[in-house]
């Protein structure tokens, strides 16, 4: 095998123009794919990364997934039961201290509870429909994706007690009211309170930042009439990606929907599917064009060497050897391009990581395009390239095995 | 003795629309230590049955025996290994791997068989070489050589494995009259010194006087089959 492998580096190391465009052919085939899968991957990581700091990783709220049985179906096995209208309920979670307390002792994370109710918002005359979301905010620090984002004001202004509220920037700039104005919260039972502007947030997400408002959990369990009731939990886990687990074992639990925040986003995620399938379709594209490279210098090395060929073949290589060299010659060009591409690649990769601009939209943000540094990226990659060069060199090689020697002695003398 | 090589009724023909036969029902025996011509105008199948003896090619019809053995039962892997083992091939061209040196070219079958360790192996393609007079141009590239001298170093990669039989098709076949004398006598010491066969195909018919054995080819046939010494 030994002697097998100096051939063929005898071959290639002898044709060193063709044996290098073909070797840049799957560099730029393998480091472009780095690229690209670092890039788009990146882009992925980025926004699957917001999706996850600007919502709960899972989501315990007051709903079932089935609607309750009524107790006359069960006490009735074959009577047909119609027009029967339940019991309004008095809706909540039920003994949220318990179920908090269950929660905290196994979640790798942290929870925090709250009170979501739908209130409208008016000031000087004007109306906005609000999700008032009563926090305990000590708690809410550790899950809430506002805190970090206040444009006037802060979300610390809560914790101090009293009749205060904080708004998104956007829900302000409609009712036209100020840091420190006082608004008015009506609920949906009539009940309505003033409150004091005590923080603007901007999330960017402009649902929330014009539909929603925070006060003290205490302030909406009596604006909503509903004393000591909680009807959210959420968690924010230490690791987003044992969401679904944890909404699992807390729904066969407390019997409430939990949701993971992968389900509430699974159409956002079946089109990362897509946009990844779209990505390895165009990698395999790029190695493809690499892999013809390589079928034509194999290709041309064995009609080249066909003479060569017949006179191994005399000396007593056997088909089978000749093969593996050809094969070899393949993948020796696949890996150098590999190599080469690797450094291509990591060359593009930090290339890219260093391009810096301006979001003109809000102006203020300077951002670099979202990167992966992913060894996975160069280790498929790589492969694909060896795969395609053990393709592209075997064709040829198996032409060159099978020629026989008689015809090429005979036809040089 | 046994004969190193017998056939029986060998025969090979190239299909086509209008088959050509090219070796037609080849009867001979070699045996330890010939020197053997064959001879025939071109097209005479002279080439085809040295081809055919060498393993190179496989015959339509006919039985080919080496050493006593069947070749007809073995794979292609297997004649691939007598070749490496048994056989030393010279063509009229020299056939020389160019990308190496003269000493690699003669390595290589002793590498591809590995039966010595590559100390031994460089030993000896240089011993080798130094018998032909070649001991100055071991490594240099086979195109810094002259034709005779490319020539000697095939037959020393021929010698490689220290094969008993040596094939040789037209080995002087494209060189000068002094490089062909050489050749010969080289050839003529592989029998005389070294106790090989030796088969050579030659139309060089002065030249086929001096061995020992000459078989005639006609149209594929044996049309004569005599010894030195007339027989």
């Amino acid at each position: 095998m030994r002697l097998i492998v100096d051939i063929a580096i005898t071959h290639i190391v002898g044709r060193g123009r063709q044996t290098l465009v073909a070797v840049l052919g799957v560099a730029v085939g393998v480091g472009f794919s780095i690229a690209m899968a670092a890039l788009m991957q990146g882009g992925q990581d980025d926004f699957v990364a917001r999706l996850v700091d600007t919502m709960p990783h899972v989501q315990i709220t007051d709903d079932r997934r089935t609607s309750s049985i009524q107790p006359a179906e069960t006490a009735f096995d074959a009577a047909a039961i119609s027009g029967l209208r339940p019991r309004e309920d008095r809706r909540g979670i039920i003994n949220p201290a318990a179920a908090s307390a269950w929660l905290e002792g196994w979640v790798p994370g942290r929870l925090a509870v709250s009170l979501n109710t739908q209130v409208v918002v008016r000031y000087l005359g004007r109306d906005v429909g609000a999700s008032l979301v009563g926090v305990e905010p000590r708690a809410e620090r550790a899950v809430s994706p506002i805190v970090a984002d206040f444009v006037a004001g802060s979300f610390a202004a809560l914790e101090a007690g009293g009749t205060n509220v904080v708004i998104g920037d956007s829900m302000a700039e409609r009712l036209g009211a100020r840091l420190g104005d006082t608004v008015t919260l009506v609920s949906s039972t009539g009940r309505a309170r003033d409150f004091r502007v005590v923080g603007l947030f901007h999330t960017g997400t402009t649902a929330r930042d014009e539909r929603e408002a925070y006060v003290l959990l205490k302030n909406a369990q009596i604006l909503a009439e509903r004393t000591n009731v909680i009807n959210e939990i959420r968690i924010k886990l230490d690791d987003p990606d044992t969401a679904p687990d944890v909404a699992r074992r807390a729904e066969a639990r407390l019997g409430y929907k939990a949701m993971s925040w992968q389900e509430a986003n699974e159409s956002i995620l079946e089109a990362l599917v897509v946009r990844n399938v779209i990505m390895y379709t165009v990698v395999s594209a790029i190695m493809l064009v690499a892999g013809f490279g390589i079928f034509n210098i194999v290709s041309t090395i064995t009609h080249e060497k066909a003479r060569d060929i017949a006179i191994m073949k005399s000396l007593g290589f056997s088909e089978g050897d000749m093969q593996r060299l050809f094969v070899l010659e393949g993948v020796a060009i696949g890996a150098a391009g590999s190599a080469l591409g690797w450094l291509l690649g990591f060359a593009l990769v930090y290339g890219l990581s260093q391009v810096r601009f301006e979001l003109t939209s809000t102006g203020q943000e300077i951002s670099g395009l979202p990167i992966a540094w992913s060894l996975l990226h160069y280790v498929l990659a790589s492969g694909f390239a060896l795969a395609s060069a053990a393709v592209a060199g075997y064709l040829p090689a198996r032409r060159a095995a099978r020629l026989n020697p008689v015809d090429i002695i005979r036809g040089a003398s | 003795m046994s004969a190193l090589v017998e056939a029986e009724g060998l025969t090979r023909i190239l299909p086509a629309a209008v088959p050509v036969t090219l070796v037609d029902d080849v009867t001979l025996s070699i045996a330890e230590r010939e020197f053997i011509a064959i001879t025939g105008p071109s097209g005479s199948g002279k080439s085809s049955l040295l081809y055919l003896l060498g393993l190179l090619d496989r015959p339509t019809s006919g039985r080919l025996l080496l050493a006593g053995e069947d070749t007809a039962p073995m794979d292609e892997a297997t004649r691939a290994g007598r070749r490496l083992a048994t056989l030393g091939f010279v063509f009229q061209f020299h056939f020389l791997l160019p990308e190496f040196t003269v000493g690699e070219n003669v390595e290589i079958p002793m590498r591809k068989l590995a039966r010595l360790n590559r100390r031994q192996m460089r030993d000896r393609a240089v011993e080798l070489l130094e018998a032909l007079g070649l001991r100055d141009h071991v490594d240099k590239h086979p195109d810094q050589l002259s034709g005779g001298q490319r020539q000697r170093v095939a037959v020393a990669r021929a010698l490689a494995n220290d094969p008993p039989l040596v094939l040789a098709d037209e080995p002087t076949g494209s060189l000068d009259s002094q490089s062909s004398e050489q050749v010969f006598a080289i050839l003529a010491g592989l029998v005389r010194e070294r106790g090989k066969t030796v088969v050579a195909v030659t139309h060089d018919l002065a030249m086929a006087a001096r061995m020992d054995r000459r078989i005639h080819l006609v149209d594929g046939r044996v049309v004569s089959d005599e010894r030195a010494g007339g027989q």
